[in-house]
C-alpha cells in the first residue's frame, strides 16, 4: 500500500488538474454564448438566400440550368470536405464528425467512386491521414479568430475553381450541425449540385438583372455561405463540447480527491493505531 | 404614407437591422431604386454602394459592398456581402476596399472575373466621391 506522503502529492496532482480542468470549462462556456450567438446570427442570411435559391430554382430548369445546381450529369468523382475543430479536449466533438467522414468515404469508395478529400481543422486532418492521406488534397486550419466571411473565402474559392475545372462532379460537406447546447449532430450535406428546397409558396418575383445572371452569382455565393455557416456551427458546437468535457472531467477528479482523501485518513490512522499498539503492548511487557 | 415596408439588412455574420420603415432606396446592378410597402416582388443584385433608409423623416444610411435584395409587398431582405453602418464608416475602410479590389482586378483569372473587380472599383470610387 502507498504511503500516506505518495497519496498527498496524488491528491495534490489532481488537485491542480481538477483547477485546468475547472478553468478550461469556464473559458469554454464563456467562449460557448459568443460562439453560440454568432451561429445563430449567420442563421438568417443563409436562409434569406435558401429562400431566393429555391424560387430561383424553380424557374431556371433543363439544359440553361447553371452547373452548379445541375451537376455534371456524373457522380463519379466525389470530393468530400471534412470539417472539425483544430484542437482537442472536447469529448467525442472532432471524433463524430470523423467517423461520419469515414462511413461517407468507404461507402463511396467501396462503390469505386473517385474521393477526394479537403479538411478543415487539424483534427480532421490528423484524423484521415493514415487512412486516406493519399486522398487529401487539400489542409485548412480553423485559427484562433472565430470563423469570418474572410475565411472561408478562400476556401471557397479553391472548391469552385476545382469544380469549373471539372476536377469533380459532386462535393460533400461533413460538420457537426449545433442543435442546442447538448445536441450536436455530426452532418453529411451535399454543396454541390445545389440541394433545393422544395417550398410551396412560391411567389412571382421579377428579376433583376435576369434569372440567370442571378444565380450565376448566387451559387457562387452560397457555396461560401454555406461552408460559414458550417464552421460557425462547428465553433459552437466545439465549445459547448468542451464546456460538457470539462465539466465531467472536473467532476471526475473531485470523485477521485475525495476517494484517495479517505484512503489516505484510512492508512494515516491505521499507522497510528498500529503505533498506538506498540507503545501499549511494549508498556504492558514492562 | 401610412404603410411601412419591413426592411431587414443581413451580412453574413449577422442581421444587422430588422426594422419597419417608411422607404428603403437600395443600389441595384441596374440602377438605385426606391422601395415603399405595396412593391411588387422583384429580386435583384445589388452593387456596391449606400443604402438609404427613411423613416419618419429620419435618414439612415449604410455602405454595402454588392449582395442581393429580395423585394416582397411587405418586406425587403437585403443580404449584402458586407454592410457597415454610415456612422461606423470613414475614408480608411472605404480606401482599404477600393485597394482591395484592384487586387481582386490584377489577381484576376478570367475575364469575367476582371470585369466583376473593374465594376467593384467604379462603385467604390463612387461611393468615395460622395463621401
Amino acid at each position: 500500500m502507498a504511503s500516506v506522503k505518495e497519496m498527498r502529492t496524488r491528491i495534490g496532482s489532481v488537485k491542480s488538474t481538477q483547477k485546468i480542468t475547472k478553468a478550461l470549462q469556464m473559458v469554454a462556456a464563456a467562449k460557448l454564448r459568443r460562439a453560440q450567438q454568432a451561429a445563430e446570427a449567420a442563421r438568417p442570411y443563409a436562409q434569406g438566400m435558401a429562400n431566393v435559391i429555391a424560387n430561383l430554382a424553380a424557374g431556371v430548369s433543363g439544359p440553361s440550368a447553371p452547373l452548379l445546381l445541375a451537376g455534371t450529369g456524373s457522380d463519379k468523382r466525389h470530393l468530400i470536405i471534412v470539417a472539425t475543430s483544430d484542437r482537442g479536449l472536447a469529448g467525442g466533438f472532432s471524433s463524430g464528425i470523423i467517423r461520419a467522414a469515414r462511413e461517407k468515404i468507404s461507402t463511396l469508395v467501396a462503390e469505386g467512386k473517385d474521393v477526394k478529400i479537403i479538411a478543415i481543422g487539424r483534427k480532421a486532418r490528423d484524423g484521415l491521414r493514415r487512412a486516406w492521406g493519399n486522398r487529401m488534397i487539400e489542409t485548412f486550419e480553423v485559427g484562433l479568430k472565430s470563423p469570418n466571411f474572410a475565411l472561408v473565402k478562400p476556401i471557397a474559392q479553391h472548391v469552385l475553381d476545382a469544380y469549373t475545372n471539372g476536377e469533380f462532379d459532386v462535393v460533400t460537406l461533413v460538420y457537426s450541425s449545433f442543435k442546442s447546447v447538448v445536441t450536436q449532430t455530426p452532418t453529411v450535406r451535399q454543396l454541390i449540385p445545389a440541394v433545393v428546397e422544395k417550398n410551396a409558396g412560391t411567389a412571382f418575383y421579377d428579376y433583376e438583372p435576369d434569372e440567370d445572371t442571378i444565380l450565376a452569382a448566387l451559387l457562387p455565393q452560397n457555396i461560401s455561405v454555406q461552408l460559414l455557416s458550417a464552421m460557425l456551427d462547428n465553433q459552437a458546437g466545439f465549445f459547448a463540447s468542451q464546456m460538457t468535457a470539462m465539466d465531467n472531467a472536473t467532476r471526475n477528479a473531485g470523485d477521485l480527491i475525495n476517494a484517495l482523501t479517505i484512503q489516505m485518513n484510512r492508512t494515516r490512522q491505521a499507522q497510528i493505531t498500529k503505533e498506538l499498539i506498540e507503545i501499549i503492548s511494549g508498556a504492558a511487557a514492562v | 404614407m401610412a404603410d411601412k415596408i419591413l426592411f431587414e439588412l443581413v451580412s453574413p455574420e449577422k442581421l444587422l437591422l430588422s426594422k419597419a420603415v417608411d422607404m428603403v432606396t437600395v443600389p441595384g446592378t441596374e440602377g438605385y431604386m426606391g422601395v415603399m410597402a405595396g412593391h411588387s416582388p422583384l429580386v435583384s443584385t445589388l452593387r456596391a454602394g449606400m443604402i438609404d433608409m427613411k423613416d419618419e423623416g429620419v435618414d439612415t444610411r449604410f455602405f454595402i459592398r454588392g449582395g442581393f435584395a429580395e423585394i416582397n409587398p411587405n418586406k425587403v431582405t437585403v443580404l449584402a456581402e458586407e454592410a457597415i453602418p454610415m456612422s461606423e464608416m470613414d475614408l480608411a475602410i472605404l480606401d482599404q476596399r477600393i485597394a482591395d479590389a484592384q487586387e481582386d482586378e490584377i489577381a484576376a483569372k478570367t475575364d469575367a472575373d476582371r470585369a466583376r473587380a473593374a465594376q467593384m472599383i467604379d462603385d467604390l470610387k463612387l461611393v468615395r466621391a460622395a463621401f
